[in-house]
């Protein structure tokens, strides 16, 4: 359902390189050091790869069997250049995003609801102001339902970001059930017509029962307002976060069903490879990735392009 | 998902006790697994591969002990060179004359405000009068955030109305405490990246103006690889007194305080441990060490037995159940004595998942709202019923379930488990009966 959101354009496709940029110059860094010498496959060459891999946060599991692959073609003489070998890893870190299924293309009826979610900290409040601002400029209507009732003027938080894009917002006092804002905003967005509704949720960690318990009852609310609510259930997940994010990602699916992932802070130095695990074993598709502070800081995840930029 | 580190090296170690010295070949295996569970615990390789050389050059040679497995000995070393690396618990600074400031810094998200409330509490209960302030002017609502968390953490709150600059805000700051004669100035800060040089060098600014006697960099224990490099940054930048850890009430490893120590040289001085503002912990090395290897935060998990156990009730079950006098009313008291632990859950999470724990799922919940049910029952018994469950009859059964609002079934239920409880204890003999019921206890609520 990337189409919610529009098609990357190609300026859009250039920011995402521009963000991933110390990822590719890190990782491209320690490959292209390795390639320079001419050297052949030998295990200390391995080991040097595969540091880059960890220190990428890509994990011990996933780093070892792409490893695997490789080692295994070197043994069969397939890989004897440098040339080779790059395209053998990006063609086994594409593989990995190519797997996914395309989602259908069919646009359900407004309003469609997306749902939010994600440990504490993670950005989740930011990316809905992006998101928002992103739908706004597709002359969508948007509301926002403030349905983290729980952190400290997180409310308010959401107000300033619907405020700065022209966005609707619904929202009850600070400690009200989450469950009734939704309830409140999907009756308001069916009133009013609204395009889109964005679900905002207070970060919880994934190992609380009652509040993994709390989302599960936000989504059987919209469920009844709405057929087919939550038609989209994002993750926020920090690219900072290490091998944690899989447990993350794991439970917020089991509990909830998630059906994409946005990563966020990737502007910074920490690499996110941690979605390479993520989308191996739960086949979720990363829909957008965060890049600053902005309103427009927000771009689709291409994964040729990402692949691609972690060994220009 | 984790395997404990102790599983794999009992295997790796198999049949190896009694043979002299731990060779090479023994400890190549044995440091593959222990590199293994630190890249999963998200300590960083480089820190990882510093830590497993010196560690491989401690074991090697060593006699294999009689009294110790050489897998025990061999997670001896590595607990003593992990604990060594985070140092000795650290307290606090204070300035020689106050008020002192208390600059806290870090990434977006990682936890900074909430622990500004917490910090401020824990300052108040220790005797202080602590003054918050944000200097947060570019997230939309962060001083308004603050302003609510420290209203919810009952603590003074530096609004600064009007000001707009971080500088001009952290000086009125100061004024307003030696005015208010605080003398703890916790100044919270906006997040931002380690590579954003106007931000970090506004940073420096703050710390030339308020000359800080503590500079705490606020880390989420969830962090990856990169905290390396955020933190080390942080520290060159600015010079970091000191660490404090978030979000550990989740299941992340922690790792990262291990790389974060080693490139900072900072201690960790307190961690984060719930959304409670009172939810902040004193940090002990040894304990974050034995749950990055996987072996459970027994130390904790005992403390906070201690505190909610009564000695005297202790004692007195003890005589009972040699006795054979466990009655329903005991019974309630150990379900009480439970749940004054702390929510379940949590202390689920701080078992070691080795031995027969590593049977429970390693999700298992713990049913609170079953406990309070059970609870429920049994105040609707008579104290007769309470100390003789055979009196209670088909009619008995019915009383006490509308009584305590729940059904027949749930109270032959709970008799049941009762009755097997009590023949259980029977059977175990004396020696060590309440402990083993402890245990019993906790398996039975769980899953």
């Amino acid at each position: 359902m990337l189409s919610l959101f529009g098609k990357p354009d190609a300026s859009l496709l250039e920011r995402l390189k521009e963000s991933v940029r110390r990822t590719r110059s890190e990782l491209s860094e320690r490959v292209g050091s390795l390639l320079a010498g001419g050297r052949k496959l030998d295990p200390q060459w391995l080991a040097e790869l595969e540091k880059a891999l960890l220190s990428a946060d890509l994990g011990v599991r996933t780093t070892r069997e792409i490893l695997d692959r490789v080692r295994e073609k070197a043994d069969r003489q397939a890989l004897n250049s440098p040339e080779q070998l790059k395209a053998e890893l990006q063609a086994q870190l594409l593989s990995i995003f190519e797997a996914l299924e395309a989602s259908p293309d069919g646009q359900p009826q407004p309003p469609q609801v997306v749902f939010v979610v994600g440990v504490n900290g993670t950005g989740k409040t930011t990316t809905i102001g992006k998101l928002a601002h992103r739908l706004r400029q597709q002359g969508r209507t948007v509301l926002l339902a403030a349905a983290d009732t729980f952190r400290a003027a997180a409310i308010e938080q959401l107000e300033i970001w619907a405020q700065r894009t022209q966005a609707e917002i619904i929202r009850q006092k600070p400690g009200a059930d989450p469950a009734a804002v939704v309830f409140d905003a999907l009756t308001a967005a069916r009133a009013r017509g609204s395009d889109v509704v964005i679900v905002d949720t207070a970060g919880r960690l994934h190992t609380k029962s009652n509040l993994m318990a709390e989302l599960e009852k936000m989504k059987r609310v919209a469920g009844r307002l709405v057929p087919g609510a939550p038609h989209e259930i994002l993750l926020v997940l920090d690219a900072t976060t290490g091998q944690n994010g899989l447990v993350q990602a794991r439970e917020f699916t089991a509990h909830l069903g998630v059906t994409g992932l946005v990563l966020t802070k990737l502007d910074g130095t920490a690499k996110g490879g941690i979605v390479v695990a993520i989308v191996r074993e739960l086949g979720l598709p990363i829909r957008f990735v965060g890049t600053g502070e902005q309103a427009d800081d927000l771009v689709p995840f291409d994964p040729q392009t990402f692949v691609h930029s972690l060994f220009d | 998902m984790f395997e404990a580190l102790t599983e794999k090296l009992q295997r790796t170690f198999k049949n190896l006790r009694g043979q002299g010295k731990l060779s090479e070949e023994h400890l190549r295996g044995a440091l593959a697994q222990i590199r293994e569970a630190l890249l999963e615990a998200d300590v960083n390789v480089e820190v990882a591969d510093t830590l497993l050389a010196r560690i491989g050059e401690k074991a090697l040679g060593q006699e294999v002990l009689l009294q110790l497995s050489p897998d025990q000995q061999v997670v001896k070393i590595v607990r003593d060179e992990l604990t060594a690396l985070l140092g000795q618990p650290a307290r606090p600074n204070f300035a020689s004359r106050p008020p002192s400031v208390w600059l806290l810094v870090g990434l977006q998200g990682s936890g900074k405000t909430t622990t500004a409330g917490k910090l401020a509490r824990w300052l108040g209960r220790n005797g202080h009068r602590p003054l918050v302030v944000s200097t947060d002017v570019y997230r939309p609502a962060a001083r308004e955030q603050l302003v609510q968390v420290a209203r919810a953490a009952g603590v003074r709150c530096f609004a600064a109305e009007g000001l707009q600059q971080p500088l001009e805000i952290a000086r009125a700051a100061l004024r307003e405490a030696r005015l208010s004669a605080s003398d703890v100035v916790l100044v919270d800060t906006a997040g931002r990246l380690h590579i954003d040089d106007a931000l970090m060098d506004e940073l420096a600014q703050l710390k030339r103006e308020l000359q800080p006697a503590e500079i705490l960099f606020i880390a989420d224990a969830m962090i990856g690889q990169d905290a390396v490099r955020s933190a080390s940054e942080f520290h060159r930048r600015l010079g970091l007194t000191g660490v404090v850890l978030t979000k550990l009430d989740g299941d992340a490893r922690g790792g990262a305080a291990l790389s974060i120590g080693k490139v900072t040289g900072a201690p960790i001085k307190f961690i984060g441990v719930g959304e409670k503002y009172d939810a902040l912990e004193p940090f002990y090395p040894d304990r974050i060490v034995s749950r990055i290897l996987g072996m459970g935060d027994v130390l904790t998990l005992i403390e906070k037995a201690e505190q909610a156990v009564d000695q005297k009730k202790a004692a007195e079950l003890e005589r009972k159940l040699r006795r054979d006098e466990f009655t329903l009313e005991d019974f309630r008291d150990q379900l009480r004595q439970l749940r004054k632990m702390g929510p379940l859950e949590q202390l689920v999470g701080l078992l070691p998942k080795v031995g027969p724990l590593a049977q429970l799922p390693r999700d298992a919940q713990v049913d609170e709202q079953r406990l309070k049910r059970v609870e429920a029952i049994i105040n609707s018994m008579t104290p007769e019923e309470r100390a003789d469950h055979t009196l209670i009859d088909g009619r008995r059964r019915r009383r006490i379930a509308r009584g305590s609002g729940t059904s027949v079934q749930e109270v032959n239920q709970l008799l049941r488990q009762y009755a097997e409880m009590r023949r259980l204890i029977r059977q175990m003999g004396k020696a060590g009966a309440a402990s083993k019921l402890r245990r019993l206890g906790l398996g039975k609520l769980t899953g």
